[in-house]
């Protein structure tokens, strides 16, 4: 079957922020937002706005059927084996958390192994740090080869000595390198381990399948997949998420609470406590069903095709490095450095063309740590990117290169 | 049309990130201290000679983006043969004074990395808030 192309223009007018003339390189770290989300946000403020769960009215009952749709959309989208493996977080971040904690604590013993990579993001290292120092568990990172891949033989010896659990992302944010993720989980499930899959990057960008993947949980934001802030998901198999201890507790996560005892909700509501995030989780419902008219395929073919082009321009650049994998082992993002410029004053001079360029650690000082840079410039991409935009960037450096001459 | 942000690289800023004065290490010096912006991984070091009050002489050293530089390296200037007591009252206005752009929030921690410096390490005061 033919994969279908973008209509980029077309897409572009969904995004009225677009109108003001930026050029926004920076959707791997968050992205915009379409009026089919923000309007379904609006809807339920304006026509339904009420709790979810508790009332027997009828606006109540309609918040809580579109919350509750919401979930069945991600099943579908990451195709989970039920919905009740879906559950609400406010981001890749808290799901992780969750993880180590309700997971973590009741699984992971002295002196057990965690394995995780120099290309995860903090939010994918620290909740294990503090794990690790908890239990009294000790962390291994598998290291990057001179492209920016992971080493897979290291990969491969460190799962010989049996990690209880393997936590990875399947897309670099700092570097854009995809993982070969499907033979990681299988070799480390063959290796017994328990599989933790950082979704941030990859969900919003490509096709996913989690049964296909294989792992255990899968974690990501809604707001890098064009959704809003505040709600995003953690996948979990079923089996594991029962044998798990709710994270947060407190009201809407309980059958029955008795000065005794309580017992706990059935999932997926055991795991969302408190009055949840209802207007961003119908807005991510709203994204799903936008990602899913565009088709993944669709979307992951234009991010190819735009990488390809930026990546050509920007190496052609004098004086620029670019690092990690190429386009077509990597997905929307890349970064680069210009020598005898700070990636910060790159960005600020960027910024005065209207360019939105990230400059920094990205959330991955290991990674810089290990590549021996401060930080790195770094332009992203999505739906809404167009060549043109890649343009007005090299022209920025070339500006900044004017500059600092 | 010139507006605050086109001045953001003054001539006189550049030229002090390509040609930092007072740059480089002193040997045995009276105090030396380094600090860092995480965040962006800029780093600013001081070594100073004191004597009789006086600040004799001073070198920095350090790398980072263009603002944090220039701030370091227009600091010593002013603070070679400066006497302990002036260099203390020395405050965020005065740095932000003398570099003369605007300088947008998420910069100003470039900008005052090198007061910083001076303050936690040559007075051994808490750096104030640098938002």
């Amino acid at each position: 079957m033919a994969t279908r192309t973008l209509d980029v223009a077309a897409i572009r007018k969904d995004f009225p922020i677009l109108e003001t003339g930026i050029a926004y390189l920076d959707s791997a770290n968050t992205s915009q937002r379409p009026r089919q989300v923000t309007g379904a946000m609006m809807e339920y403020f304006e026509k339904f706005n009420s709790n979810i769960h508790r009332a027997a009215y009828r606006i109540a009952e309609e918040a809580t059927v579109r919350y509750e749709a919401t979930r069945e959309k991600v099943r579908a989208f990451i195709n989970a084996a039920s919905t009740m493996e879906i559950i609400y977080t406010r981001g890749t971040t808290e799901a992780i958390n969750l993880v180590a904690y309700a997971w973590g604590r009741k699984n992971i013993k002295p002196g057990d192994l965690i394995v995780l990579t120099i290309l995860d993001h903090h939010s994918n290292i620290v909740p294990w740090q503090i794990l690790a120092a908890s239990q009294g568990a000790q962390i291994e990172y598998v290291d990057i080869d001179d492209r920016g891949e992971l080493r897979l033989d290291q990969f491969a010896e460190l799962l010989k000595r049996g990690p209880k659990l393997v936590a990875f992302n399947l897309i670099s944010n700092a570097m854009g390198t995809i993982n070969p993720a499907r033979e990681m989980v299988a070799a480390a499930k063959q290796a017994g381990a328990t599989v933790l899959v950082d979704g941030a990057q990859s969900t919003p960008h490509q096709p996913v399948d989690v049964r296909a993947l294989g792992c255990d949980f899968y974690a990501f934001s809604g707001h890098k997949m064009l959704g809003p802030t505040g709600a995003g998901i953690l996948y979990g198999r079923r089996e594991l998420l029962e044998a798990m201890d709710p994270f947060m507790a407190g009201g809407d996560m309980i059958k029955t609470v008795r000065i005794e005892g309580t017992t706990y909700h059935d999932l997926p509501w055991k795991f969302e406590a408190g009055t949840q995030a209802i207007a961003e989780v119908i807005g991510l419902g709203a994204a799903v069903d936008y990602l899913n008219e565009l088709g993944m395929d669709a979307v992951r073919a234009h991010e190819l095709d735009i990488t390809e082009y930026a990546y050509e321009a920007l190496s052609e650049v004098e004086g620029l490095t670019v690092y990690g994998p190429p386009p077509s082992r990597r997905a929307g993002v890349i970064s680069f450095s210009v020598n005898g410029i700070h990636p910060h004053d790159l960005a600020t001079i960027a910024d005065r063309d209207q360019v939105c360029l990230r400059a920094g650690h990205h959330c991955a000082m290991p990674l810089m740590t290990r590549l021996g840079i401060p930080a790195t410039a770094r332009a992203s991409f999505y739906v809404y990117s167009q060549k043109q935009e890649v343009d007005r960037l090299v022209s920025s450096i070339k500006e900044a290169q004017r500059i600092f001459a | 049309m010139a507006t605050a942000d086109d001045q953001f690289y003054r001539e006189y800023i550049l030229d002090h990130y390509k040609n930092p004065r007072n740059y480089g290490r002193l040997e045995n010096p009276d105090i030396s201290h380094e600090e860092d912006n995480p965040l962006c991984g800029d780093v600013v070091g001081m070594d100073f000679r004191v004597k009789d009050g006086v600040i004799e002489d001073i070198r920095f050293h350090g790398r980072g983006c263009a603002i944090s530089q220039a701030s370091a390296s227009l600091l010593t200037e002013r603070l070679k043969g400066l006497a302990l007591q002036e260099a203390k009252k020395i405050n965020k206005d005065d740095v932000l004074g003398e570099l003369g752009i605007d300088i947008s929030p998420a910069r100003i921690k470039c900008a005052l990395l090198s007061l910083k410096v001076l303050k936690v390490g040559a007075y051994g005061l808490a750096g104030e808030d640098e938002e």
